[in-house]
């Protein structure tokens, strides 16, 4: 059975790789029985397609052209990822629930755990310490209770998130816009390694060698959101690819979560306006964990009122710093320190690991 | 008498060399030579000698005339040559006393009608020629001031063919230039003073820790935050030159002739701004002969270069040999010069190109954007950079509210005891903390036990390289002079590190993972 299925699986892949709609991928398969027989098809037949269009037929006349898919696909296994197209038994079940699901994936590593739930944290790539601290610390304790993060790996809020998750110990699966091989953007390179070694997986619906082409993404956030039990944006401007992330979660009857920020950060108008329609208030990972009824010890490090033993001018150093970046000149002018104190106290915090220099002279709060 | 011989001088590079002008006047057809390696410019001087001459009221004789300028290994340029060879052609026709050019040297251009003209380099040329025990120096009267800083030998100002023949023959005289006692003159007001910037605390200490211990320095910021206002201002809190120092400046500023003709002597401190479009050679010197360029201009001042990505990679980086040697050798087929180039340097840039970073909601730059901004400055020239300041952006309550900030001069007093320290500590072997090196580091350096502590902390939290380990140690050391103590505390090298420039590496990354 396995042997055999191995065998047509060459033109399944073959099917998965054209570029057409999954819907279109379906009929075609549903018209002729298996995916071997579309790569057979005779011209005569293809013409009596109803449902294809001429530019959609001609793309089946140039697949056929190409070389055998046998060998493609015994280099994409070589290469370690599997195939996995929507009517076998791993595909995460929890797709197949989308109208337009995907035809196929294609994944590095391993599929997320159908019982297990999952999150998926999203936002603006370029986001602000704020944004940076609460992704980290939302993946962390949400994957030491469990929870499987779901993003894409992109800069900034997704790449955080996903950090944080790893940091906790727990399973991450990045969906990328690109194929599974591609590691985009380039500098993510040690993430993508670290999610795979910690048992998470890589996952897309583009072949591999696909490069990151925009088009790919918007549709690759419909995977993002339909392998979740909730969405959780943590940052996004007012026009951002993260609220149309949360526009088809609510499409797929997915929990949308938002991060709430300060009124004049423009990159939480996006978030604020969410809540402001009606998505759920994301204050702190308890609030999920309670909706799935999932078990959390005490939170014992909590901030807020931990006593620090800090000498005075720290202390009233530390207390004008928070999560968006202050310049040394603005804590002077708020302190009524000299530059020098100020200085010294920041450095005495930084080594100590409460605050962090992000560019020249600015700070932000860590701990 | 037909063969008469006149001493002149020329320069190369910045040094000077005498040149003996020979004129021969002789029976024969009646031809002008010109011998002795010379450029265009030299040899276009039989033109106007010959006119000046007949215009000053000689006759000029239908003899064959040579004139050689040796030695004939040095290459002659320039219009400095025109008196020489005038006076040169008038001692061999007898017009000119033969004893009068005893121990003389004589320089300047001559006009058509006779006028003598200023030339450049006479600095250099003068202090060679009280080398060469000579006397006296016949020079153009707009450049005696300039002759005069030479002491122990006379300057005679001329101001046309005329009065030098009759001054050589006793007829005229002309009073020997009084050189102006040093220190008469008073140094003019800098053109900015730092109590007109408001705010900038943070800026204001690394400009005067900069300017104490002789560090280079970086000043980041977002467009219009005072960074080329603060740099400007610096040029009013260093400290005076001492009279050797000045001597070496006015004699490069005098090759390239743009001293001061009323006061010729340089005190103050140069302040050379350098636009982006600078080329190499405008910076370092260069030329078929080459002329100093803006760093040796800058020597013993500051060099300042506003929006530092801008440069042309290669400019900046051909700046990175004379930081380290204060100097700068340049090599063209007529020979080897060093330029002297002991400059500090203060650069300006933007964070990012928009300048907004790291304020995310302002900022409309990708990381990649961020990096290839920052990378157009490379990291071996940052590494040399001591100190690194932002400039923050500047609010209205600075601009309008509050007492006037702290002025130069305030500043500027406590720059010059820490340089005071400074000089007897080291005795003339270096002059700054910045100028310590791998030996003296460690002797004048020396950490205690809590100030070891602290930098093996910071060592492994920030990542810090064994050279940014260095530099913040001469910071640590300027720190400690400033506030007047022996040894580097812990507040010093936590305030040192502060400054420090940091790693492209970890610049407009998001960081900690």
């Amino acid at each position: 059975m396995v042997k055999e299925q191995g065998k047509g699986m060459k033109y399944e892949f073959w099917l998965a790789g054209l570029r057409l709609s999954s819907r279109k991928k379906c009929l075609l398969r549903q018209h002729m029985k298996t995916a071997e027989n579309v790569y057979y098809i005779e011209e005569t037949e293809i013409s009596k397609l109803k449902f294809l269009t001429e530019t959609e037929k001609n793309t089946i006349r140039q697949g056929q052209k190409g070389k055998d898919p046998g060998e493609a696909y015994e280099g994409m296994l070589g290469k370690g990822i599997q195939f996995v197209p929507f009517f076998t038994e791993e595909y995460p079940p929890r797709l197949l629930e989308l109208h337009d699901f995907p035809y196929a994936l294609y994944v590095k590593g391993n599929l997320p755990d159908p019982a297990a739930r999952k999150a998926a944290i999203v936002g603006a790539r370029r986001c602000t310490p704020y944004g940076e601290k609460y992704a980290v610390e939302f993946g962390r304790e949400l994957a030491e209770c469990g929870v499987e993060i779901i993003s894409g790996l992109a800069r900034g809020i997704d790449g955080m998130g996903q950090r944080g998750a790893l940091l906790g110990g727990g399973r991450t699966f990045a969906v990328l816009g690109s194929g599974v091989d591609v590691c985009y953007p380039r500098e993510h390179i040690g993430l993508y390694m670290d999610i795979l070694n910690q048992g998470g997986g890589i996952l897309s619906e583009f072949p591999p060698g696909t490069p990151p082409l925009p088009c790919n993404f918007p549709t690759r956030n419909r995977i993002i959101s339909g392998l979740s039990d909730a969405v959780l944006i943590i940052e996004a401007r007012e026009k951002s690819g993260s609220l149309i992330t949360a526009d088809l979660a609510l499409e797929q009857g997915r929990d949308v979560y938002a991060l709430p920020g300060p009124v004049n950060s423009e990159l939480s108008i996006g978030c604020n306006r969410l809540i402001q329609q009606g998505a759920g208030v994301l204050l702190s990972p308890e609030t999920l964990l309670r909706e799935w009824q999932i078990c959390f010890s005490a939170s014992d490090a909590k901030e807020g009122k931990n006593k620090k033993m800090l000498e005075t001018t720290e202390n009233m150093v530390y207390s004008c710093l928070g999560l968006y970046p202050r310049d040394v000149d603005r804590i002077v002018e708020e302190t009524k320190l000299s530059a020098p104190e100020v200085l010294n106290a920041l450095v005495s915090l930084e080594l100590k690991g409460y605050v962090r220099e992000i560019s020249k002279n600015h700070y932000v709060k860590v701990k | 008498m037909s063969f008469s011989t006149v001493v002149s001088g020329a320069v190369e590079g910045i040094r000077a060399g005498l040149v003996h002008v020979e004129a021969d006047v002789s029976n024969g057809l009646p031809v002008f030579h010109m011998v002795g390696y010379l450029s265009s410019e030299v040899k276009e001087a039989s033109e106007r000698v010959r006119t000046a001459v007949r215009n000053s009221g000689f006759g000029f004789p239908a003899k064959r005339t040579v004139i050689n300028l040796s030695p004939a290994t040095m290459r002659k340029r320039g219009a400095s040559f025109d008196l020489p060879i005038a006076a040169a052609i008038l001692l061999s026709l007898g017009e000119i006393r033969e004893d009068s050019m005893k121990g003389c040297l004589i320089i300047g251009e001559l006009s058509l009608d006779g006028r003598v003209r200023k030339v450049p380099g006479i600095l250099p040329i003068v202090m060679e020629a009280k080398e060469a025990g000579l006397t006296r120096c016949i020079v153009p009267v707009e450049n005696a001031g300039e002759a005069a800083l030479t002491e122990g030998i006379e300057i005679i100002g001329v101001r046309s063919l005329q009065e030098t023949t009759d001054f050589l023959n006793g007829i005229g005289e002309i009073k020997p230039y009084k050189r102006k006692r040093a220190g008469t003159g008073k140094e003019t007001a800098p053109e900015k003073d730092f109590s007109e910037v408001r705010g900038q605390e943070n800026v204001r200490r690394a400009a005067e820790l900069a300017v104490a211990g002789g560090h280079n320095l970086l000043l980041i910021g977002p467009p219009g935050s005072g960074k080329t206002l603060t740099a400007r201002c610096i040029a009013g809190i260093l400290p005076p030159l001492s009279e050797e120092e000045s001597m070496e400046i006015t004699k490069i500023y005098s090759v390239m002739g743009i001293l001061d003709e009323k006061e010729p002597l340089i005190r103050q401190r140069p302040f050379r701004s350098v636009h982006h479009t600078a080329t190499r050679a405008a910076l370092i010197g260069g030329g078929l002969v080459p002329r100093p360029g803006e760093i040796s201009l800058a020597h013993g001042g500051v060099l300042f270069l506003d929006e530092l990505p801008e440069f042309r990679k290669g400019v900046l980086e051909v700046l990175r040999q004379p930081l380290e040697k204060r100097s700068i050798q340049i090599t063209r087929t007529c020979g080897n010069f060093t330029f002297p180039a002991d400059f500090m340097l203060v650069a300006a840039m933007n964070p990012c190109p928009c300048g907004c970073y790291p304020d995310m909601e302002k900022c409309t730059c990708t990381p990649a954007q961020i990096q290839a901004y920052i990378g157009k400055v490379s990291q071996a020239f940052l590494d040399r950079i001591d100190i690194c300041a932002e400039a923050s952006r500047i609010c209205f309550e600075d601009l309008t509210g509050k007492a006037k900030a702290e002025d130069s001069e305030t500043i500027r007093r406590r720059v010059c005891r820490a340089r005071e320290q400074q000089a007897q500590r080291y005795g003339g072997k270096i002059r700054t903390n910045s100028m310590m090196e791998g030996e003296e580091i460690e002797r004048y350096c020396e950490l205690g036990a809590g100030g070891k502590k602290l930098m093996e902390a910071a060592f492994d939290v920030m990542k810090m390289s064994a050279r940014s380990y260095h530099r913040v140690l001469k910071v640590a050391r300027t720190i400690a002079d400033l506030s007047g103590e022996e040894k580097i505390r812990e507040e010093h090298l936590r305030e040192a590190i502060g400054y420090r420039m940091i790693d492209k590496k970890y610049w407009g990354r998001q960081q900690g993972w």
